[in-house]
């Protein structure tokens, strides 16, 4: 093929965002988190700098760019899951409906139980299928009518029909694919507000990464998802909103994430504002 | 190569030989040394001891004719000591350790003093433990020389056995568990009730056996904090009392020689519940060792 | 707590109004479990001070230490602690004599000799040496090795150093065996490995490679046991004797620091009474001893380690 990769690239990013239908105009978004000059640091490094943006209610938003660029720190910030490293430091604000999630005064326990996570690697706990579903409706008292939230969060997850003859095996015995959807199911039981998932098919093969990614979009419908990808495709195709988190090399060397643009998926892809983004997007780094 | 060469390079090598020989039987001679005794304390022990293990052995309270002599309250008393010393290791073991792993500020000098100290107490001399005993439980709580006071003594000797065993258990559990609970809204102690120590159980139980085979055949501590080497009833909580490794040291005491044989007889019992007992740990260890 | 509905349903409210009490008496409660180990050594270091110091009223610590015979039930009393130190070493030097070279011998076995089949079952076979109760030990020196050294004709007596301090060694010889194996397998391949490949044989890789690098581990090893040999109290509390003699002689009976506390202690001894005193001070002289020990042993551990790990 003789056509530059920049082609390539533009033309089926562009055939993907061209098929996704008009977001809402920016005056009715609701704003579920707002992000303002937020600096994350473990000891003096700072991992991420000076990040503001808004992330949407029932939108999936994206955060993009190299490995070091601060994705994972960023989006730990919005369940204030950094808290459990030693030695992190948060400056700046996030605003979660309006409340500073940071303020001395707000319990780190009552955030998590509005907010579900999946990881990277799935990571079921070593306990039956039922009893994974159910031990987030138990820690917070929801314990009325618990086999049908199993039921609905494991639906939900489109994991229902494999596992329902078989609820009471260990979670370990299922696929790679399935205990992530496990995990998802895990994250809804409880009802939550926003769902952050952190590379969730990173360690998924295609197939799996398809029905995980098909799974956003009936997900979206009832939550707000927030979504770290390294594969840029997979922003694309899911995608509502897009933050491209870049690395600032300092003249010491240290490496810190800060971010560069933040807007519509479409546009990131197509026609970014900054060169960097044009960069990162056409694969000439990163 | 020549022949005067060849010669040298031939008897140096053959004196090699003879030295490397005998290195070799030598290390197989140390090896020797520790099995050739196991072997002889096994078969002696065996060959004593068999014709006085029967019902009147577990069944019988001591007495002065050897030949009506039994064990009893010597066994019942390590059952119960043994039972004692389960209910309060375990808990205040397991306690420090998820105090020690999931608790404890590791920065701060306190917390580092509390692992140091555990290192140190493992090998103080038992006997101290029985000086320990005495002074505060006997003497001091007064309490006086009950079951009760050997029981706790024996605890804190095996404490840092259920510490150290508990802890490795608690940190093998992934962190990858921990955060799932946490994000999912669980309080510290939900995520450590509920997900670390069960996924720990294993662990945790394989080292309480192990702590409790090492307090059944303590003697010294006993000695101090009032065991009689001289008891003829079933031993109460709070009561005089007297345990299997005591019964085992009264009768060697004994001048005569039946009461010695009646020794190896208690001695295969002790040492038949001790196998029992790491044999059960070895099985829990393989049967429930999760890989994570 | 909230019943039933989602927490993302109810009004946003993010703050607990009273800070999670059950948290904190949690943390409260294990922390006590905690503080019990520490109060365990603040009590054995209390226990022993206290009436060693009134002891040492009495007794002056020049006599404790320089007289030469221990006799404190006597008219008049002698409290020269000589007698059980010298009790406590002769059979200490005897299980040295047995743990050390074997131990390191069966070690070299273990890790450089050994397939690692036959390796996986002759440690944990090694290591039910260690298991058996004292108490057994102490039987066995007394009605099986003391009449096979009675049959050699030696001179030996009924109760003697010899025969605890060898039963001793052999007691400490997995200890010994497993520590320095485990210093042993610490040293890296690659230093072996240079050495075969100059053509060195396994006597020579052995004795002057992995022996020399792993010397701190082996000694912390050997410092470990016998200061488990100084501190223990049945095998010579059974097989040694009562006798608190003066003397070298590994024939003779002699009382060892721990078989006194333990002989006194049994008896009935009127608390605060002078004999009653001596159980601390004596302990509280072992309890010096044994910890510098294990202070030594835990340094050189971790100067080993620094090296290796």
């Amino acid at each position: 093929m003789g056509e530059t990769p920049e082609t390539i690239v533009d033309v089926r990013l562009e055939t993907v965002a061209e098929r996704r239908p008009p977001l809402p105009a920016r005056a009715v978004r609701d704003v579920v988190f707002g992000v303002s000059d937020l600096t994350v640091s473990y000891g003096d490094a700072a991992a991420i700098r000076g990040v503001s943006f808004d992330v949407y209610r029932n939108f999936v938003t994206a955060i993009i760019g190299p490995s070091g660029s601060g994705k994972s720190t960023l989006i730990r910030c919005f369940n204030r899951l950094n808290d459990l490293i030693p030695g992190a430091r948060v400056e700046g604000r996030v605003l979660y409906h309006g409340i500073d999630l940071y303020a001395p005064d707000v319990d780190a326990v009552e955030v998590r139980k509005r907010i579900g996570m999946v990881f990277q690697k799935p990571n079921p706990f070593p306990k039956s299928i039922y009893d994974n579903v159910a031990f987030g409706p138990r820690v917070l008292g929801m314990t009325d009518a618990l086999d049908e939230r199993v039921e609905r969060a494991l639906r939900q997850a489109a994991l229902w029909d494999e596992v329902n003859h078989r609820l009471r095996a260990s979670a370990l015995s299922l696929s790679g694919g399935q205990q992530q959807r496990l995990c998802i199911a895990r994250a809804v039981a409880t009802e939550p507000d926003v769902i952050l998932m952190d590379e969730p098919a990173s360690a998924l093969d295609p197939v799996a990464t398809t029905r995980i990614e098909d799974l956003m979009h009936d997900l979206k419908r009832d939550y707000s998802i927030v979504i770290v990808t390294h594969n840029m495709q997979q922003a694309a195709r899911v995608a509502d909103m897009t933050a491209f988190l870049s690395v600032d090399v300092s003249p010491e060397g240290h490496r810190t994430g800060i971010l560069v643009e933040y807007d519509e998926t479409a546009r990131i892809f197509t026609h970014p504002a900054d060169g960097r983004t044009q960069d990162y997007v056409t694969g000439r780094f990163g | 190569m020549s022949a005067a060469t060849a010669v040298g390079v031939r008897s140096r090598a053959r004196r090699g030989t003879v030295r490397a020989a005998l290195f070799r039987a030598f290390l197989l001679l140390s090896l020797a040394v520790g099995f050739v005794a196991l072997g002889a304390l096994v078969a002696d022990v065996l060959w004593k001891g068999i014709p006085y293990l029967d019902g009147i052995l577990l069944t019988e309270a001591p007495s002065a004719d050897p030949d009506g002599a039994g064990a009893r309250p010597a066994i019942l008393g390590t059952i119960y000591l043994m039972g004692m010393v389960l209910l309060m290791a375990v808990p205040i073991g397991v306690g420090t350790a998820i105090y020690l792993e999931e608790y404890a500020d590791r920065e701060r000098w306190y917390n580092r003093l509390l692992e140091l100290n555990i290192q140190n107490l493992a090998a103080v001399p038992s006997i101290v433990y029985g000086i320990l005993g005495l002074a505060f439980l006997v003497r001091g709580l007064g309490l006086g020389r009950v079951l009760l006071a050997g029981a706790m003594i024996l605890t804190l000797l095996v404490l840092p056995i259920v510490i150290v065993a508990s802890r490795e258990a608690i940190r093998a559990v992934p962190d990858s568990i921990r955060h799932a609970a946490y994000a999912l809204g669980a309080t510290k102690w939900q995520v450590v009730s509920r997900q670390v120590i069960p996924a720990a159980i294993a662990g945790i139980a394989t080292g309480s056996i192990l702590a409790l085979a090492r307090a059944i055949g303590e003697t010294a501590p006993l000695l101090l904090v009032g065991a009689l080497t001289y008891v003829a009833f079933d031993p109460t909580p709070l009561g005089a009392f007297t345990a299997l490794p005591i019964q085992i040291f009264q009768w060697t005491a004994r001048p005569q020689e039946d009461f010695k044989l009646l020794a190896a007889a208690a001695i295969i019992v002790l040492l038949a519940i001790l196998v029992t007992m790491n044999a059960f740990a070895i099985w829990l260890r393989d049967r429930y060792q999760r890989r994570f | 707590m909230s019943v039933g509905r989602a927490a993302s349903a109810q009004p946003l409210r993010l703050r607990t109004e009273t800070r999670r009490w059950g948290e904190e008496a949690v943390k409260a409660a294990l922390a006590l479990c905690a503080f019990i180990s520490l109060a365990t050594t603040i009590g054995i270091v209390a226990a022993l001070l206290q009436p060693s110091i009134e002891f040492f009223g009495e007794v002056s610590v020049v006599d404790f230490f320089t007289e030469r015979r221990w006799a404190p039930l006597f008219e008049p009393p002698s409290f020269g602690v000589v007698p059980l130190l010298v009790g406590t070493l002769s059979v200490t030097l005897w299980a040295a004599v047995v743990c050390i070279p074997f131990g390191l011998g069966a070690a070299i076995y273990l890790s450089e000799y050994a397939r690692p089949g036959t390796r996986r079952t002759l440690k944990p076979a090694l290591e039910v040496l260690a298991g058996i109760p004292t108490v057994v030990y102490g039987y066995f020196a007394l009605t099986f090795f003391t009449p096979f050294l009675q049959e050699l004709d030696l001179g030996v007596g009924v109760f003697n150093a010899l025969s605890a301090g060898v039963v001793m060694g052999v007691m400490l010889l997995p200890t010994v065996a497993s520590l320095s194996e485990d210093a042993m397998s610490a040293v890296p391949r690659d230093l072996r490995e240079g050495a075969y490949g100059l053509g060195a044989s396994k006597l020579q890789v052995s004795t002057r490679i992995v022996v020399p690098a792993a010397v701190s581990g082996i000694v912390a090893s050997y410092v470990l046991a016998l200061s488990r040999a100084v501190g223990e109290t049945m095998i010579v509390l059974i097989a040694a004797g009562g006798l608190p003699q003066l003397t070298l002689d590994p024939r003779e009976a002699v009382q060892t620091m721990t078989a006194f506390i333990a002989a006194t202690g049994i008896g009935d001894v009127p608390t605060g009474s002078i004999e009653y005193k001596t159980i601390f001070a004596v302990g509280l002289t072992l309890f010096a001893i044994t910890l510098v020990m294990n202070l030594l042993s835990i340094r050189l551990v971790r100067r080993f380690r620094e090296v290796y790990e």
